[in-house]
């Protein structure tokens, strides 16, 4: 490409400019081509990979395989297994997401009034996101919902009830709970940036118009939210169908299945029963599941680059 | 602004700091639990007065293992974060000031890879770490920081370097400064601020990581997120000894996090909301 550009350029005088644009052009996509070629290799390879491993015949204590056709998807999809991890999935992000976005907003327009010690306040509220997952997975299990020594079990003696054992009893809600604490804090954050952002003489216009606080919250401060809110829902969504080390380090996906949720189960199909064809079958379906998401994410997300850009 | 009634203004700060308690608590309870014995902290009666002991996280760091441990995390989440920042600096400069019609689509494309759960490939990946001799190694940990990072750190880079006014690049270019001086003298020094906040980000990303070092790394290059997993085996069920190295795992990234917050949400929604 280069040894073609300079045999092109005209020796001199008005050839200069458009010279030295196309050599600025040309810069411009060496400085790009780094970034884009290690991401091209990383989105096209291990997924390759694991479309064709997903139809061979592949288990590291086996040597022996083969071409295993649609082998791997039907024990999969005819099992109870997959549906069972699917189902699990869709309640944690559902529920997450659910509770995320209802507190998430009380907690952002709360925030948002002039209270006393508000700087602090908030630190508190968004603290636990930054929280990484094995440790808040295992501070609340053992210091918190352990039926025996935990502060739960503790308040439940307190009004005379007897103590919920929480990862017997209700395990995906248990997982569901800790998983909220740390995703909650996230909306607020973008809730309560966004809500900064927000007109406020278009508020105090509406005081004066005699507006009560109910009417301003639903039709001046929801709609301004209205974006944000679905940013919230995409995003956390995305991480949430990769929700992992709180599983492993609480329940490992059990009792039986009730918490092994999608990647769970690929990682329990393939670390610790090293069956890589029907893993990989699995880690398609979870890619598939994604990508049904990403599909209104990355649309949501190009609206978002109107004519202003990405301002 | 408007004035609220003080009695008003006094109620909802008495609600803020219910709900600020009460999503705070466990971190609170967990930072108590730290100075507590093994006797106390597994007490049916929580205590809250007690004579504190520092022993628990004396022992973290001078046992040796927890700084095993940590000096891996700040390797990994700083190496990568440099790797990101090398490949993304050129790359957000070269969209957000050369753009040509294919700079969105990129752009898209590169947020795109981010949706690909990690799941999906974690049996290949796995295969060639094993094959390559990259299992518990802090440079294969280090690979898939960055190429994980790569697209969050290109978009954050891109939304700030676009508020760097163009005219003063223009006015660089006008006096002769060349495509690389430009970046280097001029784009740097000005979207520095922006720069820092994205390296925080990918830090604070890389250390909290934990699908990728708990399934990649056991011992050698195992980073806090998977010595923290390390005591949900029955023989790590010491929970004055959990508190203790929890909280040191978390504090240094609490501490990042509640500096640049407002930095954080135009990354963390791809420039979306600021």
């Amino acid at each position: 490409m280069n040894a073609v550009t300079m045999a092109h350029a005209p020796g001199a005088g008005r050839g200069t400019r458009r010279q030295a644009q196309a050599r600025t052009a040309r810069q411009a996509r060496l400085l790009l081509t780094p970034a884009v070629s290690v991401l091209l290799v990383w989105m096209v390879v291990p997924l390759a990979l694991t479309l064709w491993f997903s139809f061979q015949r592949y288990n590291l204590l086996r040597p022996a395989g083969g071409f295993a056709g649609f082998d791997n998807y039907s024990y999969l999809l005819g099992g109870h297994d997959l549906w069972r991890s699917i189902w699990n999935t869709v309640l944690l992000v559902g529920g997450v997401l659910a509770a995320s976005i209802a507190l998430g907003t009380l907690t952002a327009v709360l925030l948002d009034q002039p209270l006393f010690g508000r700087g602090i306040l908030r630190l508190l509220c968004i603290a636990p996101f930054f929280v990484m997952p094995t440790v808040s997975a295992l501070i609340w299990k053992n210091l918190l919902l352990n039926p025996v020594t935990g502060l739960f079990a503790w308040l439940a003696h307190l009004v005379h009830l007897t103590p919920v054992d929480w990862f017997s009893n209700v395990p995906l809600l248990a997982i569901g709970i800790i998983v909220a604490w740390q995703w909650i804090p996230f909306a607020t954050l973008i809730l309560l940036t966004a809500l900064q952002s927000l007109d406020q003489d278009q508020m105090e216009a509406a005081h004066m118009d005699g507006a009560g606080p109910v009417a301003r919250f639903r039709y001046i401060t929801l709609p301004h939210l209205a974006r944000p809110i679905s940013i919230v829902v995409m995003i956390e969504t995305i991480f949430l169908l990769s929700v992992f080390a709180e599983i492993l380090v609480t329940t490992s996906g059990g009792p039986g299945s009730a918490t092994t949720n999608l990647p769970y189960l690929v990682y329990k199909t393939a670390l610790l029963r090293y069956d890589v064809g029907g893993a990989s079958a699995g880690g398609i379906v979870a890619v598939v599941l994604a990508n049904i998401v990403a599909f209104f994410l990355v649309r949501s997300v190009a609206t978002s680059m109107g004519p202003r850009g990405l301002k | 602004m408007r004035r609220a009634p003080a009695a008003t203004r006094l109620s909802l700060s008495v609600l803020g700091w219910i709900v600020g308690g009460i999503t705070f608590f466990p971190i609170f309870w967990m930072a108590i639990t730290s100075v507590k014995t093994e006797a106390q902290a597994i007490s049916s009666t929580p205590l809250l007065f007690f004579r504190p002991t520092f022993e628990n996280l004396a022992n973290m760091i001078d046992g040796g293992d927890y700084l095993h441990f940590a000096t891996n995390s700040v390797i990994v989440s700083f190496g990568s974060t440099a790797a990101a920042l090398l490949l993304g600096i050129p790359a957000a400069y070269a969209m957000a000031y050369y753009p040509t019609h294919r700079t969105k689509d990129l752009l898209l494309w590169m947020l795109s890879t981010k949706m690909m759960p990690s799941v999906g490939v974690l049996v290949p990946v796995y295969l060639i770490f094993r094959d390559a001799g990259l299992l518990d190694t802090r440079i294969g940990l280090v690979g898939i920081y960055t190429l994980a990072n790569l697209p969050i750190a290109v978009w954050m880079l891109y939304s700030f370097f676009r508020d760097v006014p163009h005219e003063i690049l223009e006015a660089a270019r006008m006096d002769g400064a060349g495509f690389l001086q430009q970046m280097l003298w001029l784009l740097l020094p000005l979207a520095a601020p922006g720069i820092a906040a994205t390296a925080l980000l990918t830090i604070i990303l890389s250390w909290n990581e934990t699908f990728w070092s708990i399934n990649l790394t056991s011992s050698d290059a195992a980073p806090l997120t998977a010595f923290i997993a390390s005591f949900s085996s029955p023989e790590g069920l010491f929970w004055a000894r959990l508190s203790a190295a929890s909280l040191l795992a978390i504090a240094p990234i609490l501490a990042l996090g509640w500096m640049t917050q407002r930095q954080l949400v135009r990354g963390l929604t791809f420039g979306a909301v600021k």
